[in-house]
């Protein structure tokens, strides 16, 4: 199992660098250094002298890939692409255009993003899955057929409605909790209560949809029916052998997130103004921070290879047929 | 119940009541209901707040309540006056000419080879409490040797056990503006100000060598010598100035003019503040009203009231309308009249807006979802609120901005550029086609102005009425301004050779190119309103969208031919207006700020006459010729000045729009019991909705219960 482990962690190095390189192709594609300078420095006043200074001070005034001006190693070592890439392998994300600092930006936010994703993983699969089970234990009625129909009215809403909707009757009419904000402490135990509330609620949709049918699948194998034969009840049937066969599939979609559960969630942080990851990724694309946008693909990147790596090493927990070598 | 269930309900319960006194929703502590505090919010957060950086709007917002330059504007005076801040009084420059001599006030401007400026600043004027200030019973600066082991577990300014401050002197303003010359700063005046300023450009130069052979190395601004800023004694200082630059003075109210104390940028040059984000960039200290208290700016800022500010007081002096509107109600009272100010980030517009209603922000402006609701015009055109907004005792604030929008012709574009009178008449038929009246109403629910000419309402050279248009585009019809009919606007297509809209020589038809950052269906309306306009003359528009990156590029290069554009003014001077036109700002070529490429001697000529005077009769004078060639050349389509709609509650007092002074925060005055009644009022929980839920609930599970049970004996 360790030596597997290892020689996962060391194929992502090269993923990292590749995702590295993809990263600032795109990048810098769409965006030349003087147009981040540009950028930062505002509409009114910049001189070509200002936009020089600001590539020098940010380490833009280096060539892209390649230094055919340095000498040996230093060709490669000698661009913006090592010069901010490098360091990023042993997490020193840097600063970003506005001077604060990623990883210490990374740290402080993690908390708020994990706030509202952890109960939103935790909560939305126990919603999902006891509603999944239930249409399953109805399979075939009235309650089964209407319980998809609410999930497939569920699903066919966008995510925004449910926001607004949740906020706008929620907060802004019934008066129940605050509309947006975060806070520290037990106080902020407020205002994630409507975020997580309506996050639950617009997956149950597609996530209780989708569990159903792995348990659907699993109700018509030999071992329930040997279950049943052995007299056990419905219950004791679909909670304890089917829930516990169809969690490989479910750990695949679960575990390989969780990482990313520290990324946040990109419209829901910025509507109920949650000062977590999700917010800063977007403000760091809209103000063509580069800095900003590397390390979070990184981030992802680095957090999406653990939740593979975490992924595997369930299904051999879960399923004791499945061995890593 | 499970365990499990009670301890959420618990939890639940606790959430629901933690912090908050009779309103479930309120999203303060407890403990501020009745706190002299006010509340507002930012969308977007500052990315500096060094008074060396920062320029935007979201940025002065806080660098001007913390930060204090010499000057500031009356905050109830119109026309906008300077008057002294930390100064003793506005300095008037004095001349001298090349050889140093002293010169006469009226001197031409030619013979001025400099202008100096003596500030005087008040004795007595102290900085906020800050650890960078706080000395040892010896005299020792407690903080100015740390190493990164002692910065660790400190997050804040106030995890430093000890502050201390100090009397604000002449030097801390020259070392401001040296600070503008350094190169890791990036000023964004320190172009503008080098060309000005004697030896700032020299000093940036020299900055930047050192910098260059010393990339670690923390440069002492005391070994940089300028020529151009240099303290008298304690409390004087001397600007020197090349030539005479009379808009100079209005600089002089901005943050970057004001002072920073040397012990700030020793304290953060220390090993470990940075990556703590301990910076001058994102804690600031100044003399100001207010001191950041909190610094947050992913969640919220907080600014408290600095116990050592000086002891400023309201204005006394307003119009008759002021004291009718009860702007001089706190006349002569000490300053700030609230203890701290709270601004939460709140990206989107629904949130803000649906907690100002609840009374969680004191004020706020009207975005377009929410204008309906809050705005309605009478039969006259005047915008007034609506009764649900009257009920709630909400305030409308309107002022015009001092800003100008405006769809710019390329002048080196071989079809629309040119002095030639066949191009003008061209360009003149093109804006009177295009009906900014029209677009007022439609896209901006009447928030703005027509435009006649470059400078905006409120500023010198600005003329109102009939006297006032633009005689190529309107018309007086009964005493009113009228947009001139298309038919004018065709036969002036005839006159530039393009009969109904088609060249006549070729007998193709007239295709312009217009490039825009707008893009998405929002834009797609106005973008279709725009080309219908030039469908009047049968004149086909191309719309070429692109990203802001593009754009800027285009323009820079001179590759585009038509495009919008606008600009907010830095000072009440028409100069600030009028120079965007000048032709040595040509973008093509200097990478000034005259983006349509005008180059027009004459215009030139009085440009560089306006300038320099005074404001008077003589100086308007010229200004009126300067409209004249511009609106006859027509360079831009005057679009329009927009108009700001602001909100307040009622109590809120002391609002009055001042759009030059970003140091008005300190004239607010709350009702905080007030406040709280109507919030409470306006908040109360509607509980039927959790019965309804749970009703629902009880009768979705109850038959599945039910059901359940048969199923389970059935199978026994």
């Amino acid at each position: 199992m360790g030596a597997y482990i290892l020689r996962r962690l060391l194929y992502a190095i090269p993923i990292l660098i590749g995702v590295n390189l993809l990263t600032f192709a795109l990048f810098f594609v769409v965006n030349t250094p003087d147009d981040m300078a540009r950028l930062q420095l505002g509409a009114k006043h910049v001189t070509p002298e200002a936009i020089e200074r600001w590539k020098v001070e940010h380490g833009y005034d280096k060539p892209l890939l390649l230094n055919a001006e340095a000498k040996g190693s230093e060709q490669f070592t000698d661009t913006i692409f090592f010069k901010h890439s490098a360091a990023m392998f042993v997490f020193e994300f840097g600063k970003g255009d506005d001077g604060r600092d990623i990883g210490n930006e990374i740290r402080t936010r993690m908390g708020p993003s994990l706030a509202i994703a952890l109960p939103v993983l935790v909560i939305g699969l126990m919603v999902n899955i006891t509603f999944a089970l239930l249409m399953v234990f109805f399979r075939a009625t009235y309650l089964d057929l209407w319980g998809v129909v609410l999930c497939v009215v569920l699903m066919s809403i966008s995510g925004l409605f449910y926001i607004i909707a949740g906020q706008y009757f929620i907060a802004k009419l019934w008066n129940l909790l605050p509309i947006s904000g975060f806070a520290g402490g037990i106080d902020g135990f407020r205002f994630i209560l409507l975020p997580v509330l309506v996050s639950v609620v617009a997956g149950i949709g597609s996530g209780a949809r989708w569990y159903r049918t792995i348990f659907l699948e699993e109700i018509g194998r030999d071992y329930v029916r040997t279950a049943r034969a052995k007299g056990l009840s419905e219950v004791r049937v679909l909670f304890r052998h089917v829930l516990k066969n169809g969690m490989i599939p479910i750990l695949t979609g679960v575990v390989v997130v969780l990482p990313l559960l520290f990324m946040g969630s990109l419209i829901t942080e910025s509507f109920f103004g949650i000062p977590g990851l999700g917010s800063y990724t977007i403000d760091a694309i809209q103000a063509q921070d580069f800095a900003v946008v590397r390390a979070m693909v990184f981030l992802g990147s680095f957090l999406y290879i653990i939740g593979l790596i975490l992924t595997d090493i369930s299904y051999s927990w879960v399923d004791p047929r499945v061995r890593l070598q | 119940m499970t365990r499990a269930g009670t301890i959420l309900l618990l939890g639940l319960s606790l959430g629901l009541t933690a912090g908050c006194s009779d309103s479930l929703n309120h999203p303060y502590p407890g403990s501020e209901a009745d706190a002299n505090v006010l509340y507002s919010a930012f969308s977007e957060r500052p990315k500096h707040l060094d008074p060396a950086r920062s320029y935007s709007s979201n940025e002065v917002e806080f660098t001007g309540q913390i930060y204090e330059p010499p000057l500031q504007y009356h905050f109830l005076k119109r026309p906008y006056e300077l008057i002294p801040l930390t100064a003793e009084a506005v300095p008037t420059p004095r001349y001298l000419d090349a050889a140093g001599k002293p010169l006469p006030d009226d001197a031409p401007a030619a013979a001025i080879a400099e202008s100096v400026y003596d500030i005087r600043i008040r004795p007595g004027i102290r900085y906020q409490p800050h650890p960078a200030f706080a000395q040892d019973a010896a005299g020792r600066y407690r903080y100015h040797a740390l190493s990164a082991t002692d910065v660790a577990g400190k997050i804040r300014i106030g995890d430093f056990e000890h502050s201390g401050t100090r009397e604000l002197v002449a030097a801390d303003y020259v070392y401001q503006i040296k600070r503008l010359a350094h190169p890791s700063l990036s000023s964004p005046i320190f172009g503008l100000m080098s060309e000005h300023i004697v030896g700032l450009k020299e000093l940036g130069e020299a900055m930047q060598q050192v910098a260059k052979a010393q990339p670690d190395a923390v440069l002492n601004l005391d070994d940089f010598p300028l020529a151009g800023a240099e303290v008298v004694d304690r409390h004087t200082y001397r600007i020197r100035i090349r030539g005479k630059y009379p808009q100079f003075i209005y600089w002089l109210a901005m943050p970057f003019f004001a002072p920073v104390p040397w012990e700030a940028e020793v304290f953060y040059a220390q090993p470990g503040m940075a990556d703590r984000n301990l910076t001058l960039d994102w804690q600031p200290v100044g003399t100001g009203p207010f001191y950041m208290a909190e610094n947050d700016p992913n969640r919220r800022m907080v600014l408290k009231k600095n116990p050592h500010y000086h002891g400023e007081t309201y204005p006394v002096d307003g119009n008759d309308e002021d004291r009718a509107a009860g702007l001089l109600a706190d006349a002569g009272k000490p300053l700030p009249l609230v203890d701290a100010a709270v601004y939460s980030l709140e990206k989107e517009t629904i949130p803000y807006w649906s907690k100002f209603l609840q009374g969680y922000y004191d004020s706020s402006g009207i975005s377009s979802d929410s204008f309906d609701q809050a705005v309605q015009f009478t039969s006259g055109g005047d915008p007034q609120l609506t009764d649900s907004m009257r009920d709630k005792d909400i305030h409308l604030v309107t002022a015009v901005a001092a800003s100008l929008w405006y769809v710019g012709f390329n002048m080196l574009d071989p079809v629309v550029g040119g002095l030639g009178e066949d191009r003008q008449k061209l360009r003149q038929a093109l804006s009177i086609a295009f009906d900014y009246d029209e677009f007022i109403s439609i896209f901006l629910n009447g928030r703005g102005i027509p435009a006649q000419g470059p400078i905006p309402p409120g500023l010198f050279g600005y003329v109102d009425g009939v006297d006032g248009l633009n005689p190529y585009v309107y018309e007086a019809r009964d005493g009113a301004i009228q947009r001139r009919p298309v038919e004018a606007a065709r036969k002036l297509l005839a006159e530039a050779g393009y009969p109904n809209g088609r060249n006549a020589k070729t007998g193709e038809p007239l295709v312009l190119y217009f490039d825009t950052m707008a893009s998405g269906p929002d834009a797609k309306s106005r973008l279709d309103w725009m080309k219908k306009q030039l469908d009047k003359l049968n004149v086909q528009l191309v719309v070429r969208g692109t990203d802001y990156n593009r754009f800027q590029d285009k323009i820079r290069k001179g590759n585009a031919q038509l495009f919008e554009w606008g600009w907010n003014a830095d000072y009440p001077d028409p100069e600030n207006f009028l120079f965007l036109l000048y032709g040595l700002h040509k973008k093509v070529g200097t990478g000034g700020e005259n983006a349509a490429n005008y180059d027009n001697p004459e215009f030139n000529r009085l440009f560089e006459r306006m300038k320099d005077m005074d404001n008077g009769p003589e100086r308007q004078q010229v200004i009126d010729a300067m409209l004249e060639i511009v609106r006859r050349d027509a360079p831009w389509i005057f679009a329009y000045y927009p108009k700001s709609f602001g909100l307040r509650h009622g109590w809120v007092h002391n609002v009055k729009p001042n759009l030059m002074a970003n140091n008005t925060l300190k004239y607010r005055r709350i009702d905080p019991a007030l406040r709280e009644a109507r919030r409470e009022a306006w908040n109360q929980p509607v509980l039927w909705p959790i019965a309804l839920l749970i009703a629902a609930l009880v009768a979705v599970i109850a038959p599945a219960a039910i059901a359940w049970r048969r199923h389970e004996r059935k199978t026994a």
